[in-house]
């Protein structure tokens, strides 16, 4: 789950990687001049999209009457799609270098990647392109973890102001510490930089594992603040991974693979998927049921394909979930469902028993996908 | 012969007592898994089913020869069942428990690697069968017979899915394994591709990948060079919306690698048949076995 800025910067805190002094707003009226804040500052847009500065979202204000005035301009402006709903109002800096830093998992080396450049503050991914001996990479050794010695040579070797070493030091082992104990998949710091009061994180970038939530209290928090689509709502709320399409055929299958396939599939016949919609492993006769209500609430749903290949899932499983959100309803649409594997014969028993006019089962993944799509016709 | 695992495969089951555990172990030692033991701490002594609980997998090791382990356990604790099962000197470790934090998972394969000689597969993922021999796993062995062909696949489902066409058409599989989707694999495709290659009975080999990371393309370029055995490929997701990109470290590290039109390329250069659709796997493999 990515973090907004605001977010990010709370953990930097939590951390003690220094950022500059802010206050968090999502209405006008919160701001007062006794903010405590020292003029000038910067009023930044709250938003999950690059470039925000080039469209307008990030003013600097000498005093009350510009922030209210760029506060009031940048709420609710539309940057790429994206609505601002909150700012983050922040002392401004007095910026002598700009650095890189970023904390991931290299998956193909199955360790943690350190990158960090003194060419910070720009874009990123061109340095890497153009001048890649201005990155350097270190792979971190995940049970081993990153010493303070293996830190030191890496400042020395990306060309850092040496004589911030030591306070740049710790901000790298806090962000790597950030990185590790709080679960991060991404900790991103551009620009890290040197200011009039030191080394300061200007901008965040986290994205948290959210595998992890149940050992950190604060994701919940963090997820709450972050708006999702009102169709994405009820769907989350169940468990249900469900992403919103632009098609017509309603799509219900276990595993982000089936899932995935079976769109190409709807696609070959010339459909197109009205969603994603994974139930997961393992599921039980009520997650079917909530899928099925998901897709109710969908005005582009002309037909629904539920593709099931059983394996920890039960196919009788899914059938009773079937069977109970379609007993005795005028369905709104055709449904097709295809279920094979563990516990089939049980499941496909269950739905033969339960006939409703609307339900039609498929033998086979291509001639129910065929189905599903001449239903959205 | 097959790989990893065949009849002389002793299975441990870690979290034998849960419904999942149990539901699985029963249905594998039904077609003919020894299952020899199942772990849960507190509740050793006791059985399931004739099949005898012990409160660690050393015990359990020791005392009935178990060689292999499989695990249930809930996320909180499955690195520490993982690498207890390696430390108890299973073999085999086949982890299929959904939802492991990241840096567990990066700890433990690091810890695996530098520690012990045994192979993980998963996290996260079906498990692995082959067939009239052993299933160690979840999936449903109805659907697979024995034969030539080995299976590889980064997702669960879609490995059954493939599996059955290839049954459908009276083509047995040597082998079917999952190696499953997570970010850190015990096993990667090209272990997988390497033990085919090695593997008498193995004659042509299903490789299942879909978009997202480059696991895909390290394999197209493993079979590139090491594997003269025909492969048969297909990739989920060429419709699926772009995910979203993981900051500017994500794209650095991936670079144009990830897209489903990415990794068919990698693999039709590497001379696989991609099919583009999973229904006709079945048709491309026998076209060459």
């Amino acid at each position: 789950m990515n973090l907004f800025e605001y977010q990010g910067k709370r953990l930097y805190q939590d951390f003690f990687i220094p950022t500059p002094k802010s206050i968090f707003v999502s209405r006008i009226s919160e701001i007062s001049d006794n903010h405590g804040l020292t003029y000038p500052v910067v009023v930044k847009a709250q938003v999950q999209v690059g470039g925000r500065g080039k469209a307008g979202g990030i003013k600097v204000a000498k005093d009350f009457d510009e922030l209210t005035i760029f506060s009031g301009e940048i709420l609710g402006m539309d940057i790429k799609g994206h609505i601002v709903e909150s700012l983050l109002i922040e002392e401004a800096s007095n910026i002598l270098e700009e650095y890189y830093i970023s904390f991931t998992l290299d998956r193909s080396a199955k360790s943690y990647l350190m990158m960090l450049s003194a060419k910070g503050g720009m874009d990123i991914e061109e340095v890497a392109e153009k001048n890649p001996d201005d990155l350097i990479m270190l792979h971190i050794s995940p049970s081993k973890g990153l010493d303070s010695e293996t830190i030191i040579k890496s400042i020395e070797k990306a060309k850092l102001n040496e004589s911030y070493k030591a306070e740049l030091s710790d901000v790298i082992s806090n962000l790597y510490k950030l990185f590790v104990e709080g679960d991060c998949d991404l900790v991103e710091v551009n620009p890290l930089a040197i200011t009039d009061n030191g080394v300061s994180a200007l901008d965040s970038k986290v994205s948290l594992d959210m595998n992890a939530i149940y050992r950190h209290e604060n994701f919940k928090d963090f997820e709450n603040e972050i708006p999702i689509p009102v169709s994405e709502q009820f769907a989350k709320e169940k468990n249900l991974n469900f992403i919103k399409l632009e098609g017509s055929v309603g799509i219900i299958g276990n595993g982000a693979g089936l899932v995935m396939s079976t769109l190409d599939v709807v696609s070959e016949h010339g459909g197109m998927a009205a969603n994603f919609l994974d139930i997961g492993g393992g599921a039980k006769a009520e997650t079917v049921t909530a899928a099925l209500e998901v897709l109710e609430s969908e005005d582009n749903v002309k037909s629904v394909l539920i593709n099931i290949f059983g394996g920890i899932t039960r196919c009788d499983l899914v059938a009773n979930g079937i069977v109970e959100a379609t007993k005795g309803k005028e369905l709104k649409w055709p449904i097709i469902v295809r279920l094979d594997g563990t516990n089939s014969k049980e499941g496909l028993s269950i739905l033969e028993q339960n006939t409703n006019e609307k339900i039609t089962i498929s033998s086979s993944m291509d001639e129910a996908a065929k189905l599903a799509v001449e239903g959205a016709i | 012969m097959s790989i990893f695992i065949d009849n002389e495969t002793k299975v441990v089951v870690q979290g034998l007592t849960g419904e999942q555990g149990k539901f699985h172990a029963l249905r594998n030692r039904d077609y003919g898994t020894k299952v020899a033991a199942g772990t849960r701490p507190g509740k050793g002594g006791e059985s399931v089913e004739g099949i005898p609980i012990f409160n660690t997998v050393e015990e359990a090791v020791e005392a009935t020869g178990a060689n292999t382990a499989m695990t249930f356990v809930p996320p909180p604790f499955a690195k520490d069942a993982v690498l207890e099962a390696a430390y108890a000197g299973c073999d085999l470790i086949v982890c299929i428990t959904e939802g492991i934090p990241a840096k567990d998972e990066a700890e433990m394969y690091d810890l695996l690697k530098e520690k012990t000689s045994s192979r993980l597969l998963g996290p996260n993922c079906p498990g692995l069968i082959s067939p009239g021999k052993s299933n160690v796993g979840i999936m449903p062995h109805e659907i697979t017979m024995e034969g030539n062909v080995g299976v590889v696949s980064r997702s669960g489902t879609l490995t059954y899915q493939a599996v059955l066409e290839l049954t459908n058409l009276n083509i047995g599989q040597s082998t079917c394994i999952g190696i499953g989707g997570d970010p850190v694999p015990g096993t990667s495709f090209i272990d997988v591709l390497d033990a085919f290659q090695n593997d008498s009975q193995t004659e042509a080999i299903v490789m299942i990948g879909e978009i997202g990371g480059s696991a895909e393309e390290e394999a197209a370029e493993f079979i590139k060079n090491n594997v003269t055995k025909p492969v048969v490929s297909y990739i989920a997701g060429l419709t699926a919306p772009p995910g979203k990109k993981m900051g500017h470290a994500g794209a650095i590290v991936s670079g144009n690698k990830g897209t489903a039109s990415a990794k068919i390329e990698a693999l039709t250069d590497a001379g696989a048949n991609v099919v583009e659709n999973p229904t006709k796997i079945g048709q491309a493999i026998k076209d060459v076995v």
